[in-house]
């Protein structure tokens, strides 16, 4: 019995003196499927919550710079969703809809479309008026009056609101832990469960912040190539 | 009985709020933890932000961090603080927090600063006033407005975000919503997620008022600034805080 014994005593030193480095490349290459899954899941879930957030606040953004009377409130309750704590959404939401991912994307798709609706109205209400009077005058529908006037004038803010939605969905999403969907917040509070495991956190992390920044590189080349006019006013 | 009935309920019993550990002592622990982070940020982040707008430099070092602080999740940070060296517990939430706290003071103060007019400032001189006088009697009372607002922003992030510390074992009022979570008490969670969602409400409502009251000139309340067509075309110069 004596070595057994020993030997399980060593083994339980030797986890304990076991190192924990803050990275290690072969945790990810051992686990690079799982990772990809957590990172598609991260990616499907931003992209889902901002596409669907601009869908609904560009509606309201027009409909917002329309009148007055309806600014105010927008604006007002834009500025309550803003203030709600992630988590506390993610609770709201969660006996509607239970342990989905759907509970994770409506929470984000709040969180996004009151940062896109502010922006979307701030690039509408900077088209100036006599624009707009000017291309009425020359007989455009609104139709083309939006495609052709507005949208163009109002693009650098418009990425500017995209921009920041998908930087703060990236961010936000982990806090979909909640539920189990947190896409690779999952590896940061895994790798809390798994005996602090450093290099499975901060695994996590890093990804989150290289996703946020080439998602943001990305909608940059977008804003450059949709705005050949800006380079040319630049040069 | 749904779950916001029972949430009710669970917000009705007075024993819930008074009992050790209860609703008081989780409220208390999150203001702590919150007023200690903003405090911290202050310190640190109010006199670069000064410094950096009255020379009118390290623009582009500003923008950058304003930016990159927005891509860094919360929970990441909160995390990462908890198996470091400095461990587990309100210590490392608080840390977080104010990392999270610097960017919107500093960036706000900085602009403030920066967008006061080089006239004014010449003129005040010119009329004897000494550095500091330009600074406290000129240059702050312009500055304030833009101060204030990122006082405002950081303050209600810190404490929203303060909620996720229950996330990896910190307290404060999350602890309500992962433990009704975690114990499938879905009212004890919806009552957390009540709280917490209408103190960070509360901040913000009293923010605004103490913001009005402390500016000087001609008084309105934000939510009547509703913007003019010709500051339309410009985003926000300030980092919108998140609502992590």
């Amino acid at each position: 019995m004596r070595p057994l014994l020993g030997a399980a005593s060593d083994a339980v030193l030797a986890v304990d003196e076991a190192p924990n480095p803050w990275f290690d490349a072969s945790y990810v290459s051992r686990n690079w499927d799982t990772i990809l899954r957590y990172l598609g899941e991260h990616v499907w879930l931003t992209v889902a919550a901002v596409v669907l957030g601009a869908l609904i606040a560009l509606p309201l953004a027009l409909l917002a710079r329309g009148s007055r009377l309806l600014a105010g409130p927008v604006l007002a309750l834009s500025t309550v969703v803003y203030t709600i704590p992630s988590l506390a959404m993610f609770a709201f939401v969660f006996p509607l809809t239970g342990l989905s991912a759907t509970t994770v994307l409506i929470g984000l798709t709040a969180y996004s479309l009151v940062i896109l609706v502010r922006n979307f109205l701030t690039g509408l209400q900077g088209v100036p008026a006599d624009v707009r009077e000017a291309a009425r005058g020359m007989g455009l529908s609104p139709a083309q009056l939006f495609l052709r006037v507005d949208l163009p004038l109002a693009l650098p803010a418009f990425m500017a609101g995209l921009r920041i939605a998908t930087v703060s969905t990236v961010a936000l999403t982990t806090v979909g832990v909640l539920v189990g969907h947190g896409g690779l917040g999952q590896l940061i509070t895994g790798g809390l469960a798994a005996n602090e495991y450093r290099a499975e956190i901060v695994t996590g992390a890093l990804g989150c912040v290289l996703l946020a920044l080439v998602a943001d590189l990305l909608l940059a080349g977008v804003e450059r190539l949709l705005t050949p006019w800006a380079r040319a006013a630049r040069a | 009985m749904n779950d916001f009935e029972r949430a009710f309920r669970y917000l009705n019993d007075p024993l819930n709020w008074t009992r050790r550990n209860g609703i008081l002592d989780l409220l208390e622990e999150h203001v702590a933890v919150s007023a200690a982070a903003v405090a911290v940020a202050l310190v640190v982040a109010l006199p670069v932000g000064v410094a950096l707008g009255r020379a009118r430099r390290g623009g582009g070092a500003v923008v950058v961090l304003s930016n990159v602080s927005r891509a860094v999740p919360t929970l990441a940070l909160l995390t990462v603080f908890a198996v470091s060296p400095i461990g587990f517990g309100n210590r490392a939430t608080t840390i977080a927090l104010a990392v999270f706290a610097v960017p919107p003071i500093l960036t706000n103060a900085f602009v403030g600063f920066r967008g006061v007019d080089a006239d004014v400032r010449e003129a005040a001189r010119a009329m004897g006033m000494s550095r500091g006088q330009v600074l406290r009697r000129v240059e702050l009372p312009l500055a304030a407005p833009l101060v204030l607002t990122g006082i405002r922003t950081a303050t209600v992030q810190v404490v929203a975000t303060a909620t996720l510390a229950a996330l990896v074992g910190g307290g404060g009022l999350g602890r309500l919503i992962n433990l009704g979570f975690g114990q499938r008490d879905y009212g004890v969670m919806i009552a957390g997620a009540l709280l917490v969602a209408a103190l960070a409400l509360l901040t913000e409502l009293l923010l605004v008022v103490v913001s009005w009251a402390l500016t000087p000139g001609r008084r309105r309340l934000p939510a009547r600034r509703v913007p003019r067509a010709e500051t339309g075309a410009r985003p926000e110069p300030t980092a919108s805080g998140m609502p992590l």
